[in-house]
């Protein structure tokens, strides 16, 4: 095999790619009329806008070789998709050239061609000659895609039968069995149970390595955890591309960092009124604390209506992806709160926090009792920390560890 | 997987291929997704029956009502039309017969393209694996419409004669025919819905000028030249001809008609193959 002299060959090579789309029904349609003559006359003029279009795609230079993987991230609506359908030949450019070499597989959508009336086992035949399989091919290979499908039972039972997630495992039953040079992904597998997708990730494990693969994720960790380079895209445009996929995750959540305070419920009987984070750096407009720092709220409520008894204090770290990752000891009978007739003010702290460099969000909810019933209060995203620390990891947590030697 | 020279593709706007290169390309593609092309008519046939009791009967309805209909307005004296030199139901059947497999084939490309829209605008296979696959439709419900000519054709007493082998050919000229016409206001139509509705309305006015439900008239007039002019009329009247056995004595027109569409059908390709991506990129969900 020739396998390792390709080893390095370019697969997907993409020259000022740009596309431009219109806004407005109408003209789009008028355009493509015209389009279709001036294509067939051989069109090499070249393409300005015309009125009521824009770029949807503009000027996106990269090459991806054997093995490699390329992360396209960015805001619904950032020309991502449209990248993968002039990458997949779906739609031409506007400008620029895209050159591929090889076998193109696409999961873009998995079961494309199924026909609900049909059963598993005719419908695998539709997908798969969609595919681009023969039908000897598919007879070798049948077998082979219920097994991974896993719904032997049910493979001659109409489609329209078929739950959600049976019928997106038998369409990647039939895609897994491509094996192709390059591999086009787009947020195909979002469906399907628990089990699936590690299976999923499996079989895209195992051909990344032979593969060039493009793919379009939402899913911070998941473009960490596979992509080698990565473009972060806004408004067509290549906002960051490079190898440094920390960094330009770093990015693409930055652009969603809203300091907004979200009150999600309140019965009237408290407000917040201060809260601040103590000892901390003010970089570009973030509250910043070193890793190893101690982390130190400073919160004052305001009483409207008479309380009982102290309140528990119930505060919640959350990831940039708004998943919580760690919660603070509540408060108990000795707790130093100051409990006044129409205030509540205390610090909290937590020693050397070890959370790994990133931004952190910040969520509170007050109960009643100690016992934690009968909300009081509860407001999402009071503050915003980053933590930094010259190290980048896709954990949550870096503990600090020590090794030693042992003799 | 079968191929083994390595597959370079190049996407660019300059569409500087020539004419011929994309007709030699589609052509290719025709031959490398006959499966495909064959397994997606199959789906949809077997699907259409599958969901049906009466199946292949609604495929006869509409001629066959058009039909009685005629026969009835001739037999009960309302209107009057010319002789037309064989049992006038037989002409009428094998008009509307002929008829149906003529607009069926004219809509196919259309209709085969728009209902993959949700695929093409995803997938990138052999896009003229879709007219193929409508052609292949349009042939399985013209065999049943053949065989019930069969039929017809024995029971007014044609019975068998040497032209009879060569009516199928005719009804697959037929279909050629009307694809070449479907696939040349496909790029339009897919855009615009407003084509496929002129097609649905003007074909019915169409017929009238067709020698589907009465012959030509004898008497010079208006008539009597757009028939004659109309493309249509060769077609009905020699495919007609080879089933009852009385081809016209000129077929001049009738090989125009079909010269001229193979030339049309290659350039119908060139302008599918080119429209399919301005299409997706404009319509595609």
């Amino acid at each position: 095999m020739k396998e390792v002299a390709k080893k390095n060959e370019i697969l997907v090579e993409a020259e000022g790619v740009s596309k431009k789309f219109c806004k407005d029904l109408k003209t789009s349609l008028w355009y493509g009329v015209k389009d279709i003559f001036a294509n067939v006359g051989g069109n090499k003029k070249e393409r300005v806008l015309r009125p009521k279009e824009f770029w949807a795609v503009k000027d996106i230079n990269f090459q991806l070789r054997r093995g490699e993987c390329l992360g396209l991230v960015g805001h619904n609506g950032a020309g991502k998709s449209t990248l993968l359908k002039m990458l997949n030949g779906l739609i031409n450019p506007d400008a620029g050239k895209i050159t591929m070499r090889g076998r193109v597989g696409a999961l873009i959508e998995l079961g494309a061609g199924f026909n609900p009336i049909l059963t598993g086992r005719e419908n695998i035949y539709n997908n798969g000659a969609i595919l681009g399989f023969t039908r000897k091919e598919i007879e070798e290979k049948i077998e082979a895609i219920i097994d991974f499908a896993e719904i032997e039972e049910f493979i001659d039972m109409p489609v329209q039968h078929y739950s959600s997630g049976m019928k997106v495992r038998l369409g990647f039953g039939v895609a897994a069995q491509m094996e192709p040079d390059i591999l086009i992904i787009d947020e195909v597998l979002a469906v399907g149970d628990l089990g699936f997708i590690l299976k999923c990730f499996k079989t895209i494990d195992d051909i990344l390595p032979n593969t060039a693969v493009v793919f379009v994720s939402h899913n911070m960790p998941m473009v960490s955890r596979v992509c080698t380079q990565i473009i972060l895209m806004e408004k067509g445009q290549s906002k960051f591309q490079g190898t440094d996929v920390s960094k330009a995750i770093d990015l693409y959540y930055s652009r969603f960092s809203s300091n907004e305070k979200n009150e999600i419920f309140s019965d009237g009987s408290l407000s917040l009124e201060e809260a601040d984070l103590l000892e901390a750096v003010n970089i570009e407009g973030v509250s910043t604390l070193k890793w190893g720092d101690d982390l130190k709220i400073h919160f004052k409520f305001k009483i409207n209506k008479k309380l009982t008894s102290t309140p528990r204090f119930n505060i919640v770290l959350l990831d940039k992806e708004q998943r919580p990752v760690a919660i603070l000891e509540n408060n108990n009978k000795d707790s130093a709160i100051s409990f006044s007739e129409n205030s509540i003010e205390f610090i909290i702290t937590h020693k050397e926090i070890q959370l790994s460099k990133g931004v952190y969000s910040i969520n509170i909810s007050v109960s009643k009792k100690i016992d934690g019933r009968h909300p009081l209060l509860r407001i999402n995203n009071i503050l915003s920390l980053q933590i930094s620390h010259p190290e980048e990891v896709w954990q949550p947590f870096l503990l600090k560890s020590k090794f030693t030697e042992i003799n | 997987m079968g191929a083994l020279k390595p597959m370079v593709k190049i996407y660019q706007k300059e569409q500087s291929l020539s004419f011929f290169k994309i007709i030699k390309e589609s052509l290719q593609d025709i031959y490398a997704s006959r499966f495909l092309s064959r397994q997606l008519a199959e789906r949809d046939i077997k699907a259409q029956y599958r969901q049906s009791i009466l199946g292949i009967f609604w495929a006869f309805v509409t001629p066959l009502a058009t039909a009685f209909v005629w026969i009835f307005l001739r037999s009960s004296g309302t209107v009057e039309v010319t002789d037309t030199g064989i049992p006038y139901p037989l002409f009428a059947f094998t008009g509307t017969l002929l008829w149906s497999i003529i607009i069926e084939s004219v809509n196919s490309p259309i209709t085969s393209t728009n209902s993959s829209k949700s695929i093409l605008s995803k997938i990138n296979f052999p896009k003229e694996a879709l007219i193929i696959s409508g052609a292949y439709k349009v042939l399985f419900n013209s065999l049943f419409k053949f065989l019930l000519l069969l039929v017809f054709l024995f029971y007014f007493g044609v019975g068998f004669h040497p032209t009879l082998l060569l009516f199928p050919i005719g009804i697959v000229i037929m279909v050629f025919v009307g694809n070449t016409i479907g696939l040349l206001i496909t790029p339009i139509g897919m855009l615009y819905n407003d084509v496929a509705k002129a097609i649905k309305f003007g074909f019915q006015f169409l017929m009238y000028v067709t020698p589907v439900v009465f012959a030509i008239p004898a008497k010079e007039g208006i008539m009597k030249t757009i028939m004659e002019w109309n493309p249509f009329t060769p077609l009905i009247l020699t495919v007609r001809g080879l089933g009852v056995g009385n081809i016209p004595a000129d077929l001049t027109y009738f090989w125009i008609v079909l010269g001229g569409c193979v030339p049309l059908f290659l350039i119908g390709l060139v302008f599918y193959r080119i429209s399919i991506p301005i299409f997706v990129e404009r319509l595609s969900a």
